[in-house]
């Protein structure tokens, strides 16, 4: 039986996410900040099959519980296996160009509060000894685009951050899993058009982060076609990219 | 991903805008949408344009897929409407419960099941899925929210059931499941060859038999007219000793037949081979529920096999007093035009009374077939049938339909009027416009 730590667990991956492992019998510990979510998602897992589910309304934001949260979420379930850092938000590039306050709170939801999640969780695995830590970063933190440049950065953060971490940990016998989706039909997308074959559902990604995390994979693309497709945007080279509208 | 949004026949056609509706406890998301119509959208089985809302906008219920509650010990469920029967099994067949009353596939949700009151092969004894409904939340437009049962807000509960989406979203529903010992099926398959040997092997069937119903062979004719293999069935007892397995292969049509490969000949020799690989006499087995159930599941996007121009289901129910005659003359219409479908079915429907406004099932016999559209050709079939069923005093089914007109509707639903008391100002579907006479 795994015992799992989630944060921003009522995004729709998380879900998804969260679903399987009720479906396996392990046990959950969830955090958002929505409590009537909570409660819904709670009670939905415990009818799937999980041996017990632990929830906490929480701001991600709010980094002074950072640490009470991984001491509770330790003692509730007792113990910690895994923890998946799912929180995030789309900001409206147009609106953190015009205003840098929505960038800032862009950056501090999607970046600042991962590292101080990702810090108190490394601190805590390193002591045990043994864990998985996976963080959602996104394909769009590969290469800043005009079209959301802000939140490639925010993740573009994320990703390295995690690299960083993870080849502090391996020693210690920690995986950090960095998870890099690409398009997801979720809420959070709901400004954009959808559809298409780049497209994908939650449940689709939620799969595949349930694989890496069991085989503790280093660096996910997710489907997988996003690691080709990151790779030629990679490559254009600078003088040529800086053309293009992306 | 549904990016589509068809009905299950993929006939009509409909140009709609969809939201998603994520959580039961949420507002409508419907800022934005002022001057269209709503309409809520399950999993799309409905096979006509009654979850189709031309010009105005799907409220996509699959998002709710949250289970509530589950009590093992009494097998009362309580989840939200967009969970399917598929997952709704899935949970508690291993459980050793089964879903009172289930339509012949899993792909359905909740909320579709109780919008079209939906019924199955036990009709003669448990009535329709709108029987087990204990209460269901509805949230209307204004984002008035009404817990109905049969004690609360009961005409919101009757118009809600079998009330095709249009008084509100189902949000979740509670149902009270059925007790079994195992996921088998104890099977006695008869094979009949004359029309009269079906009334017969109804009639003593359903006294023994929780589950009936009949293949029919459609393209049959002249004395063996209406000839088929009769199925009873029920759930095996606990120490049954044979314990057949789920098959477990699932095909699927990939893409659409550029045509429907459903045409004269394709039939006459799929309901030859059908009928005769039926043992002569009868035969009993055990076999697994899901084949049993949902024969066409294993089969992914069979809609397909009827090539892009899709096609119409037909379902009718012909009350017993002008119950043989009417049916064989349907039946004779039906081989006249040789459109048949593969699987023609016929069963008896029982006394059970729905507690829906607008439920279709009543007393009677009841023929479901599907014919590839050939437009105006299979139009006039289609009206031909009606006209045998407006006689007979019978009805046809609103969710296998695309076609009926208005005066046929009014004939069939002269309660439909009660029920546009409930609809929700902002709701409407293709479906009621067509049969209402709403010309847009």
């Amino acid at each position: 039986m795994r015992k799992i730590l989630i944060v921003g667990a009522t995004s729709a991956i998380a879900q998804a996410l969260a679903r399987t492992y009720a479906e396996d019998g392990d046990r959950l510990f969830l955090t958002a900040r929505g409590a009537e979510r909570l409660a819904a998602m709670a009670a939905d897992l415990r009818v799937r099959g999980a041996d017990r589910i632990e929830t906490l309304q929480l701001d991600s934001n709010d980094l002074d519980r950072h640490q009470d949260l991984i001491i509770r979420a330790d003692a509730a379930l007792g113990g910690l296996d895994v923890a998946l850092i799912a929180h995030g938000t789309l900001p409206d590039q147009a609106a953190c160009e015009a205003a840098f306050t929505t960038a800032r709170e862009a950056l501090e939801t999607n970046f600042l509060s991962v590292v101080s999640l990702l810090t108190h969780l490394a601190n805590a695995f390193e002591a045990k000894g043994d864990g998985v830590i996976a963080v959602i970063s996104s394909v769009a933190g590969d290469r800043g685009r005009q079209s959301n440049y802000l939140y490639g950065a925010a993740k573009g953060g994320v990703s390295l951050f995690a690299q960083g971490l993870r080849n502090r940990l391996y020693k210690s016998g920690i995986a950090v899993v960095t998870i890099k989706p690409g398009f997801v039909d979720t809420p959070m997308t709901a400004g954009l058009a959808k559809g298409g074959p780049l497209w994908s559902t939650p449940e689709r990604i939620a799969d595949g982060i349930y694989r890496a995390i069991d085989r503790r994979t280093p660096e996910v693309y997710l489907p997988w076609f996003w690691r080709w497709v990151m790779l030629v945007v990679r490559l254009i080279p600078e003088r040529i990219f800086r053309h293009l509208r992306l | 991903m549904n990016t589509s949004y068809e009905s299950w026949g993929r006939y009509p056609g409909a140009k709609q805008d969809h939201l998603s509706l994520q959580w039961a406890t949420s507002k409508l998301p419907i800022s934005g949408t002022e001057g269209k119509t709503l309409l809520p959208y399950g999993n799309g089985r409905s096979y006509g344009d009654s979850c189709l809302n031309d010009a105005g906008v799907l409220l996509d219920t699959r998002r709710l897929s949250r289970f509530i509650d589950f009590d093992p010990a009494t097998g009362v469920l309580s989840c939200e409407a967009g969970v399917l029967l598929f997952e709704v099994l899935k949970l508690i067949v291993p459980q050793g419960w089964f879903l009172p009353v289930t339509p012949g596939t899993r792909f359905v949700t909740l909320g579709g099941a109780i919008a079209n009151d939906v019924h199955g092969k036990n009709h003669h004894r448990a009535g329709t899925f709108g029987c087990h409904v204990r209460r269901f939340e509805l949230l209307r437009s204004d984002g008035k929210r009404l817990l109905c049962s049969p004690h609360e807000n009961a005409d919101w509960y009757r118009a809600t059931i079998g009330g095709l989406g249009l008084t509100g979203v189902i949000l979740w529903a509670q149902v009270a499941l059925r007790r079994i010992a195992n996921p088998y099926i104890d099977l006695e398959t008869v094979r009949y060859d004359r029309l009269e040997e079906f009334f017969s092997l109804s009639k003593d069937s359903d006294r023994d038999f929780e589950h009936t119903v009949a293949w029919l062979d459609c393209m049959a004719r002249g004395k063996a007219l209406g000839r088929g293999i009769f199925m009873r069935a029920n759930h095996a007892p606990a120490l049954c000793r044979a314990h057949p397995s789920e098959p477990r292969r699932r095909l699927s049509l990939p893409v659409d037949l550029p045509f429907s490969v459903v045409n004269g000949l394709s039939l006459r020799l799929f309901n030859l081979l059908y009928y005769h690989k039926a043992p002569r006499t009868r035969r009993r087995e055990v076999v697994h529920y899901v084949p049993f159930f949902y024969p066409l599941d294993a089969i992914g996007n069979w809609n397909r096999i009827y090539g892009r121009r899709g096609f119409m289901q037909y379902q009718c129910v012909i009350p017993f007093a002008d119950g043989p005659e009417a049916t064989e003359e349907v039946l004779q219409r039906i081989r006249r035009s040789g459109a048949g479908s593969f699987l023609a079915v016929m069963k008896v429907f029982g006394k059970v009374s729905s507690p829906g406004l607008l439920s279709f099932p009543r007393p009677g016999i009841t023929i479901a077939l599907d014919f590839p559209n050939h437009g105006r050709r299979t139009l006039e079939l289609l009206e031909g049938l009606d006209s045998v069923v407006r006689e007979a005093d019978g009805a046809v089914y609103p969710a296998k339909d695309a076609r009926m007109s208005v005066e046929s509707f009014r004939l069939y639903y002269p309660q439909w009027a009660e029920l546009e008391g409930f609809v929700d100002p902002r709701f409407s579907s293709s479906f009621w416009r067509r049969v209402t006479g709403v010309v847009q």
